[in-house]
């Protein structure tokens, strides 16, 4: 056991002990180092001015994420490194490609913002830039600007790639890479402070073991909700038992004909394995939050948390995933969509935790439809998620798993929906009769998203996507991402 | 002593006037070393502030119990209205924006919306004072709500009694006819969301001095309602402001409430106090854009052209008057847009509601009022089967020049500097728009879910605050014996370049490298008196001032050197970085090193006041404008039917800047001001309940657009024909709010793109968020069967 907290913070060590449990990086930095230039703008995790980046070893290498601060619990940190707008100039002052790049262009108005802006390129940069306008879009839907309209951002952004590296670049990632190397070990993370304890468990053991010491704990993955408790709604939590150093929990392989995701596996990082298999849902997690929380985030926590709102359940659902659930040495597994009792209620004993996630490659592949619809396209929580899982067989449908979000308490399977359809032609007249079954499913709720009769006809509109889809190209059908006409 | 520098040879200065010089502090920005109010250092016994909020949107304060926040561990400081020294209101004008509801005085008793201020909480950290804050018990009893437009105006709850604009004989005319239609459009509010959210650090002097640092678009009204609250006289009291992380308009008044509760914890602690919202306090406290309900009767005839127009517009202005009643009045001034209204009636409904306290967004109501005309041509187009286009051309003000009576507005200006006929021609034109139109019927042909439209929208813009006291501006110049010049000014930076044209209007003058010319924070010390920097004026006004300033100091320079060389003024010239005197040359920081000694004073004040306006408000009657700035823009969009979702896919502008002072500054608010209104109209939704709490109070529901949202194609472009017939300063036209509006271009082509599922008229309302979308489009297929 380990018993402080340390990390390098723009290249210098740091460490804390009696850190509170729920400190967060920002409140750290702003009020703690006195390094004012991170920013809040909404302290949920939803407008970037308090982007960062953080350094961490990945299998011997040095993976850089930008993350919001905001919602970063201190304890997190451990053993990684932070870099923030204070860091990223050359040792002799110059500026870096990303800053450079957005002065020359004009990108920064009021400025307050840019260090989110220039952290988010500036972690591209490293990662060896950005190729095209989807790309600039991507890495920078959760980084909002209120004054420039982004053109001169997006400008500084593509041609950012182009400009040499600063001066002491690579002495600078070497020193970093070895601080990281220096901080790895194996040890679990136990602090103590008056506001309470932060647990960071190094083996899936020790997290069981500790978990059932401390039932009462809250399980912080990501903390890209767990987070929001605390800015938000100000709750205190006295005891955080945190995932993100369970090295068995991000594993994402493929088994026995399936594929297990790890409870501690990313957005980010399951991404390009999912878009390989699934391309919708791919396109599915490639709007699900924006980057910096598809890098803190779960597919694990997207799940435990029961919310009727999260965008994975209804394509896992759909894929007829199972979870696994570990108390102590003791481990069951169950279909996911049963895992969902009611409106925050899971099945999910006290000192247990969601361990992995299992989806079965059956082929499902290009035939997995998912259809996420939010007032706005990037970085924002769908009205409605629906995802179909529609075989067809010589025309008839052989088999339907539908599953959605956001016209329910929890996220559901559309079982009359499914009835409807199944072992009936795939025609027009079939899809007419299983919309009339949508009734029968779901009744959505009214609220500042969406009305509960636009909830409704969106859902039923998104089987006549599916039919129409199954038929015609997705440039007839699609706004954006995948296959969109006219991006 | 510094030696005396060579005169040089340079042809012209760097960062004078009509340079694309950067933002003055865009290298600051990106590292971090812009300082905004709460980055700067403070002492360790500096108190956080947290002020408590209603829960309730109409009730009476049957008893406030506040002893468990004071005994609350941590609690320094708890304030109501019965600490105020002064006068319990924040408001800007009217005297209706009670600071504390919670006390015993005038403004106490009764809350108005959900989230107006209670009281407030001061301990060393926020967090303590917040929590100490929850431990109030109050004991309301609730009245009943009015929240909407539509309940205000079937209770008649108005702020003030309706206002009416008119020309001609409105109802004679649309009678008389040959065509007739009527309808309604509604027009969502929006909220500023500048990044930085409102912020006050207040800190106490000497002899009850009080300075404020704040985030504030109208540090002299800061300074004013710090004095009033706390029983002092203006000259006691000094506000800053360096910078703000965006303002809008949302930091026109709305900064006073934090920057009064800081200066009344200050003074009553005698330490340094901050206030800064975090986001959900700001959204819920703070006023937004105002919201409308237009309802219009035209009469025109069978080309379109409009022969007579009723417009009934009615205003939610939230509790109290804040700059309501100017708002209000500007969305009349712009009912008529680019278009002649020969007989125009135009009435204003000013409703009072128990929600917030609507405020200035850029445009001011001008917005809101365009949205109705352009909703009016639109759909005499469609009634006609005729490219809205053209009936937009039927129906514009003459030309400049042109000798028509098609010139006077329903407020009685003569319109003298339209041109907007050239703006739209040339556009037209580089936008291929009659091409795409073609091209966009035949998409649609063939494609039944992916819907494109496409629209032009044209923008005339009144400049001049139509208050007509507040067009005055002053400024600061100090040149020091080194050459080296400081200036002050009364305008403020929110991002939107101010400083920096400013500062080159300066070294213009002067004709001196803009490195010469520092920046100064806003300090009502040093300029009093000011108005904010809004209604687009800051450059006109201050930049005038400032050269004035210049001005007076040029004089006397010029006639020290006319006399040290004996020559004659008409002699002596500013050159680049040199004066010429007679035959001879000087360097810059000579002459003022040799003025100097002379004891030439280097320090002058100036002052402008905007020439040529004035208004009647009770004939309805005057010149509320200097000038108009006009642009245009046409926005193609793709609507998908099968769920309303949307995307903007090209925009062209073309827009008027006069003779542009910074184009890449102009660029910047062009395409800022286009983004934000296109994100008003279409996904930024402000949604309150039915108890009138609004729900939509963060980002994570409050959707403004992101990167992703940007028209993959945007093509803009600084009219080159663009001049001001009216002296501004160096003839450029005010640019911070006009641009908003040609983002009405893409509600017009959404309601475009819908145009295809049914024969109706779409009457899209705003913002046209996918639901909307969606919806209205079902109305038109059930309509079409």
């Amino acid at each position: 056991m380990r018993r402080h907290i340390r990390f390098h913070l723009n290249g210098e060590a740091r460490e804390l002990e009696a850190a509170p449990p729920t400190l967060t990086l920002l409140q750290y930095l702003r009020e703690h180092e006195g390094l004012v230039g991170t920013k809040e703008g909404c302290a949920e995790g939803d407008c970037g001015a308090c982007t960062v980046t953080v350094g961490e070893l990945v299998d011997g290498a040095v993976q850089y994420r930008a993350l919001n601060a905001c919602i970063l619990f201190i304890g997190a940190l451990d053993g990684k490194s932070v870099t923030t707008v204070e860091g990223v100039r050359a040792a002799d002052g110059a500026l870096h490609p990303a800053q450079a790049a957005l002065v020359e262009r004009h990108g920064s108005q009021c400025g307050f913002c840019t260090p989110g802006f220039v952290m988010s390129l500036y972690t591209a940069y490293r990662q060896g830039g950005v190729a095209d306008r989807a790309a600039v879009n991507d890495l920078l839907a959760g980084n909002l600007c209120r004054c420039t309209g982004y053109g001169p951002i997006i400008d500084a952004a593509l041609e950012m790639r182009g400009r040499p590296a600063p001066a002491g670049e690579a002495e600078r990632a070497a020193a970093e890479k070895a601080a990281l190397e220096a901080m790895a070990d194996d040890q679990t993370l136990a602090t103590e402070a008056p506001e309470g304890r932060f647990f960071a468990p190094a083996s899936a053991d020790e997290l069981a073991r500790l978990y059932g010491e401390h039932p009462e704990a809250v399980i912080v993955a990501g903390a890209t909700d767990v987070g929001l408790w605390v800015t938000k709604l100000h709750r205190r939590l006295e005891t955080v038992l945190y995932l993100g150093r369970v090295r068995e929990l991000k594993d994402i392989s493929v088994r026995d004909g399936r594929l297990e995701i790890g409870a501690g596996v990313t957005y980010a990082d399951a991404h390009a394995v999912l878009a390989e298999h699934f391309p919708d849902f791919g396109e599915l997690i490639r709007r699900l939050g924006a980057r910096q929380v598809r890098e803190a985030g779960t597919i694990g926590g997207n799940i435990a948390n029961g919310s009727p709102i999260g965008d994975s359940p209804p394509a896992l659902i759909a894929l007829g995933a199972t979870l696994v659930l570990r108390k102590g040495a003791a481990r069951r597994e169950i279909p996911l969509e049963s895992f969902f009792i009611d409106y925050g209620k899971q099945d999910r004993a006290p000192g247990e935790f969601v361990e992995r996630i299992r989806v079965p490659l059956d082929g499902a592949g290009e035939r997995l439809r998912c259809y996420k619809l939010s007032k706005r396209f990037d970085q924002d929580i769908s009205a409605v998620c629906g995802c179909f899982n529609i075989a067809i067989v010589d025309g008839r449908v052989t088999s339907a798993r539908i599953a959605y979000g956001g016209v329910a308490a929890v996220p559901k399977r559309a079982r009359a929906v499914e009835a409807a359809l199944e072992g009936a032609a795939w025609n027009e007249a079939t899809i007419e009769a299983a919309v009339a079954a949508y009734d029968r499913d779901f009744s959505p709720i009214s609220d500042m998203r969406a009305t509960a009769g636009y909830r409704l006809l969106a859902a039923k509109n998104m089987l006549r996507r599916c039919w129409h889809e199954s038929h015609a190209p997705l440039a007839e059908t699609r706004l954006v991402g995948r296959g969109a006409a006219v991006a | 002593m510094k030696p005396i520098a060579k005169p040089g040879n340079a042809e012209r200065i760097e960062g004078g006037v009509s340079t694309a010089l950067r933002h003055d502090s865009g290298h600051k920005h990106v590292t971090g070393e812009a300082v905004y109010v709460d980055d700067i250092p403070v002492p360790a016994n500096c108190l956080a502030v947290h002020i408590a909020q209603s829960e309730k949107a109409h009730a009476r304060i049957l008893r406030a119990d506040l002893s468990a926040v004071r005994a609350a561990p941590g609690v320094v400081l708890v304030v109501t209205a019965d600490d105020i020294p002064g006068v319990n209101d924040v408001s800007p004008v009217a005297g209706d924006d009670p600071m504390f509801a919670v006390g015993s005085g005038p403004g106490t008793g009764l809350v108005e919306y959900a989230g107006q201020s209670l009281f407030a909480v001061a301990a060393a950290d926020i967090a303590t004072a917040r929590a100490a804050a929850s431990l109030a018990v109050i004991e309301y009893e609730e009245l009943p709500a009015l929240i909407t437009v539509d309940q205000a105006m079937e209770a008649n709850a108005l702020l003030e009694p309706p206002y009416t604009m008119a020309r001609g004989d409105a109802e004679a005319a649309i009678e008389k006819a040959p065509r007739r239609l009527s309808g309604r459009v509604r027009v969502g509010g929006q909220e500023h969301f500048y990044l930085e959210g409102q912020v006050a650090l207040a800190r106490p002097g000497e002899d009850h001095e009080m300075f404020v640092q704040c985030s504030s678009q109208h540090p002299t009204e800061i300074q004013h309602v710090v004095a009033r609250v706390l029983d002092l006289a203006n000259h006691d009291v000094t506000a800053e402001v360096r910078r703000m992380g965006g303002g809008f308009g949302g930091k026109e008044s709305q900064g006073n409430l934090p920057a009064a509760a800081a200066a009344l914890v200050a003074r009553m602690t005698g330490r340094p106090a901050k206030v800064r919202y975090d986001r959900d306090v700001d959204m819920t406290i703070t006023g937004k854009r105002h919201d409308f309900r237009i309802d219009y009767r035209v009469g025109f005839d069978d080309e379109g052209r409009i022969l007579g127009i009723a417009f009934d517009q009615a205003v939610r202005c939230g509790m109290s008057h804040d700059l309501s009643g100017a708002i209000a009045d500007r969305a009349m001034f712009h009912a008529d847009n680019c278009y002649y209204l020969p007989n125009a009636r135009i009435t204003s409904y000013r409703c009072k509601t128990h929600t917030v306290s609507n405020t200035a967004f850029r445009g001011f109501g001008g917005p809101q009022g365009m949205v109705g005309i352009e909703r009016v041509i639109d759909e005499i187009a469609h009634s006609l089967g005729r490219d809205p286009l053209a009936v937009r051309r039927a129906n514009f003000y003459a030309p400049a020049g042109a000798r028509s009576d098609r010139t006077v507005t329903p407020y009685h200006m003569t319109v003298e500097d339209c041109v907007i006929q050239p703006i739209v021609d040339a556009l037209v034109d580089s936008a291929d728009y009659e091409a795409r139109r073609a091209e966009i019927r035949e998409w649609n042909r063939a494609n039944p879910i992916i819907r494109r439209g496409i629209a032009l929208m044209p923008v005339k813009f009144g400049i001049s605050f139509t208050t007509s006291h507040l067009n005055q501006a002053g400024a600061l110049v100090h040149i020091y014996n080194d050459g080296s010049i400081r200036l002050n000014h009364g305008g403020t930076e929110m991002g939107q370049g101010l400083f920096t044209k400013v500062a080159q209007v300066v070294a213009e003058e002067f004709q001196v490298d803009i490195g010469r010319v520092r920046i100064t924070a806003t300090d009502t010390a040093k300029v009093p008196n000011t108005s904010a920097t809004a209604a687009s004026s800051g450059s006109d006004m201050n930049g005038m001032a400032a050269r004035n300033a210049c001005r007076t100091i040029r004089e006397r320079l010029v006639a020290f050197a006319a006399e040290r060389w004996q020559t004659t003024p008409d002699e002596v010239a500013f050159l680049p970085g040199r004066v010429r005197v007679g035959g001879e040359e000087i360097a810059f920081d000579s002459l003022i090193h040799e003025a100097w000694l002379a004891r030439v004073s280097l320090s002058a004040t100036g002052f402008y006041a905007t020439p040529k306006i004035h208004w009647d408000r009770v004939a309805a009657r005057g010149r509320p404008f200097l000038y108009f700035a006009y642009g245009a823009a046409v926005s193609e969009v793709a609507v998908d039917t099968l769920t309303g979702e949307n995307r903007i896919l090209r925009v062209d502008i073309l827009h008027d800047v006069g003779r542009s002072l910074n184009p890449v500054i102009d660029l910047g608010q062009i395409e800022g001001g286009f983004v934000q209104g296109a994100g008003w109209l279409t996904m930024e939704e402000l949604f309150w309940d039915d108890a009138g709490r609004l729900r939509t109070h963060a980002p994570s529901t409050y959707k403004i657009p992101t990167c992703g949202d940007r028209a993959p194609d945007m093509r803009m472009a600084i009219w080159d024909g663009g001049d001001n017939r009216e002296d501004t300063i160096y003839r450029s036209k005010a640019v911070g709010e006009p641009p908003l509006m040609l983002g009405i271009s893409v509600l017009m082509a959404l309601s475009n793109a819908l145009e295809t599922e049914g024969g109706a008229y779409p009457a899209l309302d705003a913002p046209a968020t996918p639901e909307r979308l969606l919806m209205t489009a079902e109305r038109l297929k059930r309509a079409a069967r």
